[in-house]
């Protein structure tokens, strides 16, 4: 699995409330509404722009703040393909893997790509190239990738169930 | 070598020898909470394929993010949860008359020591202030544990912070935590255990160590931690009955980093706009006028709370053009207030007291504010949009400075007057 597209880049401690805010957690219910209002309070155009596939990448603690999955599930419908950052804030992670968003840890890469230029990422080499280089990024653990792979948590319990009933 | 709280817990809930640190583990929670977003959670499950949760009793609900609600559409979603209780016979749902989750499930009598709690929420770090391990995860997560009783959890690298020296006139817990996250930064504790310590915290009331865990997690943690002890014990004893263990980090047990704070000398500390971490003290803000106080919300609208801030507004009037909006965070806190003649005195004062719930604090409704207005709040968050306006500002300080600071309309230093 490899994506090749164009990066839009922020900085440090873009949080939920700039990513999918507040006043929306319990009115909007619709994905496909969700990526309308993806980064509303930090980059207007975003969510009009947006390209499918395209790859954020950000600075440190890239949604920190508040456990709201909608985050995630915004940037999923808004056809994100990958979030490379420095680091991810705890649940932020969880629910993007959870919602089958992938996500690239590496700081290197982040400090070397550009907003605007095209970028490449292997997730099964762990390979990250842009203008400028070509960074390893470690795998996921195995039990968090399998929720990947498995197009996120839902589909991925609904599989695990199944197959626990059919013993 | 010791070992951890969060190693201890986790090798416990996880039915394990020991683990280590990194170690992925699958654990069976104790308690599963989630509130206003049950309704999509709920969505999430019916999709599972399977019709009856595993664990009813596990569940708790309180309705809290937007109570009563504000419009048809809040009013669907609660009307969805409803039945959804109903039809899954969850005992553990609290309507809109009973308060903040974080202030509910202690209350109540939810939350023990070494018990394994998990929330649809950020905040769910709070009940650490009551040895539980307790973090947030999102509704994906809530859904299947309903379905199968399980989630994976990373061992986390635990980080020991010591409060010591003598709290000064005028300063609270709020003050402190704010310190810290000022000098760690919003991701200075990312994805660690942060137990709270030192004789500081020895002395804290349980609201004020339940403030500290509250706001662990604006520094990234996955979960504040204070050891219990008498005070915790005393605490429990009329809200449970259940039995507990007391599990605790080792003498020699290896924190990742152990930080020292001295806060004899410490100054009201306020966050400034946008971010959680941009902490000043409050004499270098000191004269920024507000249009909007708040004082709640599960960080700081607990009793003690409204005792600090009836104490400084008694007798006094809020500053014209100022409103000071008050959210007991609990219907038991409000009853108590009122019996404590503390609400007549903040309405005395020219407060509005409002019910129990989070109020304006996601933006979502009573109390929002308007594009170009200022907050000045008890609560954990200021991001832009935070209050449902991103060309407004929100500060964030203690109960004491939000009450004295509404007597003036500026942003005051309550030592000020003190001296």
């Amino acid at each position: 699995m490899s994506i090749k597209r164009k990066v839009w880049k922020y900085g440090d401690d873009v949080n939920t409330d700039v990513i999918f805010p507040g006043k929306y957690t319990y009115t909007i219910t619709d994905p496909k509404e969700m990526a309308i209002y993806a980064l509303e309070d930090l980059d207007p155009k975003f969510a009009k722009e947006v390209k499918k596939e395209d790859i954020i990448v950000a600075g440190r603690n890239f949604g920190c703040g508040s456990s709201r999955e909608q985050a995630a599930t915004c940037l999923k419908y808004a056809g994100v393909g990958a979030i490379v950052a420095k680091s991810f804030s705890r649940i932020f992670f969880r629910n993007a893997i959870n919602q089958g968003l992938p996500l690239v840890q590496c700081k290197e890469a982040v400090e070397n790509i550009s907003s605007g230029e095209t970028i490449t990422i292997d997730f099964e080499k762990g390979e990250l190239s842009c203008k400028k280089d070509i960074f390893k990024f470690p795998p996921l653990p195995e039990s968090v990738l399998g929720i990947l792979k498995d197009g996120g948590l839902i589909p991925h319990t609904k599989k695990i169930l199944k197959i626990k009933e059919g013993k | 070598m010791g070992k951890t709280f969060a190693e201890k817990i986790l090798a416990l809930k996880s039915g394990k020898k020991s683990v280590i640190v990194g170690e992925i583990v699958t654990v069976s929670p104790d308690i599963v909470m989630s509130h206003d977003n049950t309704a999509a959670i709920a969505k999430k499950f019916k999709q599972i394929g399977i019709d009856k949760v595993k664990h009813p009793e596990k569940i708790v609900i309180p309705l809290d993010h937007c109570v009563p609600a504000a419009t048809e559409k809040y009013a669907a979603n609660h009307k969805e949860i409803r039945e959804f209780v109903q039809e899954q016979k969850i005992k553990n749902f609290y309507d809109i008359n009973t308060g903040i989750c974080h202030q509910v499930l202690p209350e109540k009598g939810h939350i023990i020591p070494g018990s394994l709690i998990l929330g649809a929420d950020s905040h769910t770090t709070t009940y650490g202030a009551f040895g539980a391990f307790s973090t947030g995860i999102g509704r994906s997560e809530v859904a299947s544990i309903w379905a199968t009783d399980e989630i994976w959890l990373r061992v986390p690298e635990a980080i020991k912070i010591n409060i010591e020296g003598e709290i000064p006139s005028g300063i609270y817990p709020k003050d402190i935590i704010l310190h810290i996250i000022g000098d760690l930064g919003a991701d200075g504790a990312l994805y660690k255990a942060v137990e709270f310590s030192g004789k500081v915290v020895k002395e804290m009331d349980n609201g004020g160590r339940m403030t500290l865990c509250n706001m662990a997690v604006e520094i990234g943690a996955k979960i504040g931690y204070v050891e219990p002890d008498e005070r915790t014990i005393q605490w429990l004893a009329p809200k449970t009955n259940k039995k507990y263990e007391i599990i605790k980090s080792d003498d020699d047990a290896e924190f990742e980093k152990i930080i020292d704070y001295d806060i004899s000398g410490l100054e009201p500390q306020v966050a400034c706009p946008h971010t959680v971490d941009n902490v000043k003290p409050v004499s270098k803000v000191a004269g920024t006028k507000f249009n909007q106080a708040l004082i709640g919300t599960c960080t700081n609208g607990r009793i003690e709370d409204l005792k600090i801030a009836s104490k400084i507004l008694r007798g006094k009037k809020i500053s014209n053009g100022v409103r000071l909006l008050v959210f007991p965070a609990s219907m038991e806190v409000f009853a108590q207030a009122m019996e404590l003649g503390i609400l007549q005195e903040l309405v005395k004062s020219g407060a509005v007291i409002m019910n129990p719930g989070c109020g304006p604090c996601l933006g979502a409704h009573e109390g929002a504010l308007a594009s170009g207005e200022v907050c000045l709040s008890t609560a954990n968050r200021n991001f832009k949009g935070r209050m449902g306006c991103k060309e407004a500002e929100v500060y964030l300080a203690s109960p004491a400075t939000v009450a004295i600071s509404s007597l003036y309309g500026e942003i005051t230093d309550i030592t000020r007057d003190l001296k």
